[in-house]
């Protein structure tokens, strides 16, 4: 099939950036999204010219380095896949597709298509975990967990950080991508001692960040490549509503 | 030069070697542990693990990836699985038998002294990984759940759905960002590691390239740590990740840490096959799928792939179960679908050599679960299988519930990698190499699930260790990258950018590397013999000339390239497939997933040859273009018995 691209198109942080517009042609309908997009740059570096920037690593949807706005929805409006597992299948002969960076204020344009994610390391720096020095852990079965509840924590720990929640939200939000980690181990008999400690400290560093607020537009589930589910945020508010109390005494 | 390869390993009882070498090495005083700064490069498990655990105890780390974040590392792709001898299937395991298993899974070509230490410290991962908050699966009573994985006949495979690797990364990660938060650990992402620093033969620091702005660092420290990972992208089309590469294994081999066994790849079985020449990478399906699926081909060719008409002659669900081959289950009767990897990949390429194979350009073979939903349930298959399946369609567009997966071995892992000792150092002292990128534990074939468990063994467990008996030794070092050394070494990394930007060829870096894994995957790849690899020799050399006299490498180096970045990775892998093929041609052995033709056995299995091959071949860079040099560690079985190995 053949393709015209609207490539979003910008030199560096500091660059205004434009669409440009790119022919694609003679793709299979089995090759993957990003394939196409490296027949079109091997085009163009063969050309001398410089390719589409673009950032994929693992290309089966676990890593969480690629995405982009793709027709309006990040990692294109195909359910549950990153954008590297969108395959030309899902696109027509002669479709014009349009493509641009993940837009937040916290992930500023580095080149083209390519964002800095660095904020979600940040979040997750404040108090995304347990913890716990190698060596002083003990045997793993003196804490049972009810598999309903380490299931639960699984589904939220599933999250890849890739950011398509944040890009779909109206708000441009991390409260989908917060809510994960907090609930991943705010669920679990080892995280409980820093329970509260942790959902505050990570609350503030998104303000700190400066991503927005949630107002219920649900845009970053239906988003989300990997099921998070909603009531991540619930609990994490929850959690956060509690600390206030905790903390204090 | 002169090396003398020895593992410093204890003699005495294997049992109690590594509890009596962590009484004999020296400690640094814990006040003094800030005093000491470790480079560590590549933040996957082990890299993670390590620099984690060293800021825990007090070090002054900096950590490198050249992912935008130490959570992106390649380990995260990892599905099914991590082993421990937990014994809590109460099915007869032990350390001694994830020993044994590990040392004849590896085909006898493994130190012992390393596998025994990785069995011993398995259990601690396990218990470490849990506390920190990894959701393994669980029975309904609480516990945790184990499943069985390859070459191996009990159950002690701990997973986390089919994220396993993503979640032991995270959990290695958090407390990596935990060390951040506590001002131990710097992290430096997006940086790439170009070169070693070398000051009076000891590692001292190293150069590397930010990716973003383009500028090239010095880097000064008491230690360096690479935990870069595999040599699989030398085949164009492998498993890893697009950016996995050699470049810091081979710059520092470059600098005199010797290469080991870099024939020995890892072919694995459970790959989706190739569906053209655009093909960008291959996807892994977990191996545990064949837990539950059987393996087979049409007997029939006919029923086979056409090439002509790109299609299979008869659907498979169409073809009764007599005109079915289910080649694993006949051959081997007793391991049948759950034989080791080496063994099912190249089972699969003799059906295909053979015109049985159904995928395009006929190199597939079915994966079918057809059974296992009839005697299960589609809800059980689902609950085990359920994002794996999910994985497939997409990529696929076809749903494994109603008709077999198709699969086809790729190039996954490497087993060689820097030589290293007992203490995980090179032979560059100072310089430490740890996971996958080191050669220790797997010998010429690598068990599933056994990944995960060496990376975090070395990260978490071995090298906290077995640093600190280096730098007690040493005692501290300035930090001072205004040695001369540090200056020589930058201006010849600038040097070879430039050459690179101005080539101003004709050809991408792609379609260069495309033609190095072309021969590669085609002579040394599953199956090799001393014709093919000297032509392959003799290839490589002639894309190599040519990558640098038409390579195109467009824009400058004072800003983000992503062409300069493949460009000097291609270059290195252009080098390195040299010292492979080398490593091949001289291990005239057949063994683990090196598989020489010459040498085989009346039914086809690898012919080892104990008497003449039984050592690690580590290799010195000699310069550029000349032979490498070999040197050899001799390996002494003192506790497992060297047999032929069966799965039948």
């Amino acid at each position: 099939m053949n393709l015209t691209l609207k490539v979003w198109r910008q030199n560096g942080p500091t660059d205004k950036g434009q669409f440009k517009t790119y022919e694609a042609r003679d793709i299979s309908s089995d090759a993957s999204f990003l394939e196409m997009l490296d027949i079109v740059n091997e085009g163009l570096e063969s050309k001398g010219e410089e390719p589409i920037g673009f950032e994929s690593d693992c290309r089966e949807g676990i890593c969480g380095v690629c995405g982009m706005v793709v027709n309006g929805a990040a990692h294109h409006s195909t359910p549950r896949a990153t954008l590297c597992q969108v395959h030309m299948r899902e696109f027509k002969d002669g479709d014009t597709v349009t493509l641009e960076p993940f837009r937040s204020k916290a992930f500023p344009v580095l080149k083209d298509l390519i964002v800095d994610r660095s904020a979600f390391d940040r979040v997750i720096t404040a108090g995304g975990y347990i913890s716990v020095r190698a060596g002083s852990a003990p045997d793993a079965h003196v804490t049972p967990i009810p598999k309903v509840l380490s299931d639960r924590s699984m589904d939220a720990a599933a999250c890849i950080g890739c950011g398509a929640c944040v890009a779909a939200c109206p708000n441009a939000a991390a409260m989908l991508f917060t809510g994960a980690k907090v609930t991943h181990l705010n669920l679990l008999p080892q995280g409980q001692p820093e329970r509260y400690k942790r959902v505050q400290a990570m609350v503030e560093q998104l303000e700190h960040e400066g991503f927005g607020h949630c107002s219920n537009h649900q845009e970053c589930v239906r988003a989300c490549p990997k099921g998070v589910p909603l009531d991540v945020i619930s609990l994490m508010n929850r959690d956060f509503i509690g600390a206030q109390f905790k903390l204090r005494s | 030069m002169e090396y003398k390869l020895e593992s410093g390993a204890p003699s005495g009882p294997i049992q109690t070697a590594w509890d009596r070498h962590r009484f004999d090495i020296k400690v640094v005083n814990p006040a003094n542990k800030r005093k000491y700064r470790v480079l560590v490069v590549g933040t996957g498990l082990a890299g993670a693990s390590a620099a984690a655990s060293l800021g825990e105890l007090g070090y002054d780390v900096q950590a490198f990836c050249y992912q935008d974040s130490a959570r992106r590392a390649h380990s995260i792709a990892a599905q099914g699985g991590i082993n421990a001898a937990k014994n809590y299937q109460n099915d007869g395991d032990s350390v001694w038998r994830l020993f044994y298993d590990t040392v004849k899974g590896g085909d006898y070509r493994s130190r012992e002294a390393n596998v025994y230490r990785l069995a011993q410290v398995a259990n601690n991962i396990i218990d470490q990984s849990v506390a920190q908050g990894v959701p393994f699966a669980r029975e309904y009573g609480g516990l945790l759940a184990n499943r069985s994985f390859g070459g191996a006949l009990v159950s002690r495979t701990f997973y986390a759905r089919g994220q396993t690797g993503q979640q032991l990364l995270l959990g290695a990660y958090q407390s990596l960002m935990a060390q951040v938060n506590a001002g131990t650990v710097k992290v430096i992402p997006r940086t790439e590691m170009l070169d070693l620093v070398v000051v009076d033969g000891k590692a001292r620091g190293i150069i590397t390239r930010n990716l973003v702005t383009g500028k090239l660092e010095s880097w000064a420290g008491d230690a360096v740590v690479l935990a870069t990972g595999g040599y699989a992208n030398v085949y164009y089309l492998s498993t890893n990740a697009m950016g996995s590469n050699v470049t810091a294994s081979w710059r520092a081999s470059k600098r005199g840490a010797l290469f080991a066994n870099p024939a020995y790849t890892q072919i694995h079985p459970t790959c989706i096959p190739s569906h053209g020449d655009y093909q960008s990478k291959l996807t892994l399906m977990s191996e545990s799928l064949r837990n539950d699926g059987r393996v087979w081909v049409p007997r029939n060719k006919a029923d086979a792939w056409d090439e002509g008409a790109h299609k299979v002659g008869r659907r498979p669900e169409d073809i009764p179960e007599k005109e079915r081959y289910y080649y694993l289950e006949e051959r081997y009767p007793t391991f049948g679908n759950l034989v080791p990897r080496d063994v099912a990949s190249r089972a699969a390429k003799v059906v295909c050599d053979n015109g049985q194979g159904i995928a395009y350009e006929g190199r597939g073979v079915y994966l079918d679960f057809a059974d296992a939903i009839g005697r299960l349930g589609e809800n059980t298959v689902r609950e085990r299988y359920g994002n794996l399946f999910e994985m497939y369609q997409r990529i696929t567009g076809d749903d494994p519930y109603k008709t077999p997966m198709k699969i086809y071995p790729a190039p996954h892992y490497t087993m060689g990698g820097l030589w290293v000792d007992y203490n995980l150092m090179s032979t560059v002292p100072g310089l430490f190499v740890i996971g996958e990128a080191n050669f220790s534990d797997h010998g010429a074939n690598r068990l599933g699930a056994s990944a995960l468990m060496q990376g975090l063994a070395d990260g978490y467990f071995v090298l906290p260790y077995t640093i600190g008996h280096y730098l007690a030794k040493k005692g501290a070092q300035p930090k001072d990258t205004s040695l001369p050394e540090f200056a020589a070494t930058a201006t010849e990394t600038k040097e070879r950018l430039n050459k690179l930007l101005t080539i101003n060829g004709r050809r991408s870096v792609d379609d260069f590397h495309r033609s190095l894994g072309k021969v590669m995957i085609d002579k040394v790849g599953m199956a090799r013999n001393a014709e093919g690899l000297k032509s392959a020799l003799a290839e490589v050399r002639e894309i190599r000339e040519e990558f640098w006299q038409n390579v195109s490498v467009p824009g400058n180096d004072n800003g983000l390239n992503q062409s300069l970045e493949k460009a000097g990775r291609v270059a290195d892998f252009l080098e390195f497939a040299e010292v492979k093929i080398h490593d091949a041609l001289n291990r005239q052995e057949s063994c683990g997933g090196h598989f020489r033709e010459e040498h085989q056995t009346g039914e086809g299995e690898a012919q080892r040859n104990d008497e003449d091959y039984a050592y690690v071949a580590a290799w010195e860079y000699t310069g550029p273009g000349n032979e490498p040099r070999l040197h050899k560690e001799h390996l002494k079985f003192d506790y497992v018995a060297l047999t032929q190995r069966s799965y039948k």
